[in-house]
């Protein structure tokens, strides 16, 4: 019988594609590539907040540029994945949390639940802002 | 005529070949049986060079792990009948080196079992003599790791991490897991010593929450789970230790 360093150990080699050979391997690999959407979009918040900084009629060209076809589907296209990288971490969130109020242990529904609940109220509350004008 | 199913199988034999291959075998498909009864069927009735690892068939002892279609299964748990007829296809666990056919490579497993220490330290002092009797525990005490206790060693939250298959020197689910099986125990003080593997780079912060250890785990432990939360903890220990002056002092 041969000892160890008589064997030779195959390693099975991983392919680039290895994302696509599951379904929630390619889930995962979406809503991580959905935080580069996010974080762009968080530039571009900058960038607007910038040209506010430079007067009125800068601010205004950056509001023109908004109107732009181009502008609007990349806001729908950071939308979506946004609300998607939202959704499956919000849905993660009672693995992370796990409490206890005395012996009973939170129902993993209800922390899903707050967390949902905290996106709506904080929603509305922009939406309140910026529509009641 | 008696119905019958193929398996194709993953082939390596290192004496013999430097590739691996696949082999198909024609084996009869019965109701009950399950992926390893019908490679106990190849291995007595039709090629004994077959070589896999086996052991109670009852979801127990763990070493049946193989993948199932590219799924980590117990194969004593894996029904011909949900694939039937379609052909099976059976290969060793992912993320490993294989030995020879369907067997793994395991002691990268094995080593990192041992580093995170997986049984009850006492603090120096602390240990009970043995006339001291057992530490107690209450019911709920128990509840907080029991789900994590329930970890069989199969490996195949290991074969179904990407992140481990990707990079080795990554902790792993199940190591993770059952290190935070023994600091959630009450009658546990070993944690600032397991700190140090599973708050290091390769421990819980290389885990990028795929989740689907937890999906192949047989024993629903959630090695998933374990992991965040462990990350919870341990950020929580930074913050101690960085924004209170005497909060970063060993327990």
């Amino acid at each position: 019988m041969g000892g160890k360093e008589e064997m030779k150990p195959y390693r099975r080699p991983v392919p680039n594609t290895w994302w696509l050979e599951r379904r929630s391997y390619f889930l995962f690999i979406v809503r991580e590539l959905a935080s580069v959407f996010v974080a762009a979009y968080s530039v571009f918040l900058l960038l607007v907040i910038y040209k506010l900084g430079q007067g009125p009629e800068a601010y205004e060209g950056m509001i023109e540029l908004l109107r732009s076809p181009a502008l609007i589907v990349f806001h729908l296209v950071v939308l979506a994945f946004a609300v998607y990288h939202s959704i499956t971490w919000f849905n993660l969130t009672p693995k992370i949390l796990v409490l206890f109020v005395g012996e009973v242990r939170v129902p993993p529904l209800l922390i899903a639940g707050a967390h949902y609940f905290a996106w709506l109220v904080l929603s509305a509350l922009v939406a309140w802002v910026i529509l009641r004008a | 005529m008696e119905k019958t199913m193929k398996l194709e199988i993953f082939r390596y034999r290192p004496d013999q070949e430097d590739q691996p291959r696949f082999q198909t075998y024609e084996v009869p498909f019965r109701e009950d049986w399950v992926v390893l009864d019908a490679i106990n069927y190849i291995k007595d009735e039709i090629d004994g060079t077959l070589s896999y690892r086996w052991s109670c068939r009852m979801g127990v002892c763990g070493s049946c792990g193989m993948m199932v279609n590219g799924i980590p299964k117990l194969t004593c748990a894996t029904f011909l009948k949900d694939y039937y007829p379609d052909k099976i296809r059976v290969e060793p666990l992912t993320g490993f080196p294989v030995q020879r056919d369907l067997v793994i490579v395991m002691d990268d497993f094995i080593h990192k079992l041992r580093e995170i220490k997986p049984w009850i330290i006492r603090r120096e002092g602390e240990e009970k003599p043995i006339e001291g009797g057992e530490y107690l525990q209450t019911p709920a005490e128990l509840e907080q790791y029991k789900q994590y206790s329930m970890c069989i060693n199969c490996m195949l939250c290991y074969a179904a991490c990407p992140v481990y298959a990707l990079d080795n020197t990554f902790v792993g689910p199940a190591a993770i897991a059952l290190a935070q099986r023994y600091n959630m125990d009450s009658r546990d003080q070993g944690r600032d010593q397991r700190q140090e593997i599973i708050a290091s780079h390769e421990g819980i912060w290389e885990c990028t929450f795929v989740g689907e250890c937890s999906v192949v785990c047989p024993k629903a432990v959630d090695p998933a789970g374990a992991i965040q939360r462990s990350k919870v903890s341990s950020t929580i220990d930074w913050y101690k230790e960085v924004l209170i002056p005497w909060g970063g002092k060993k327990r």
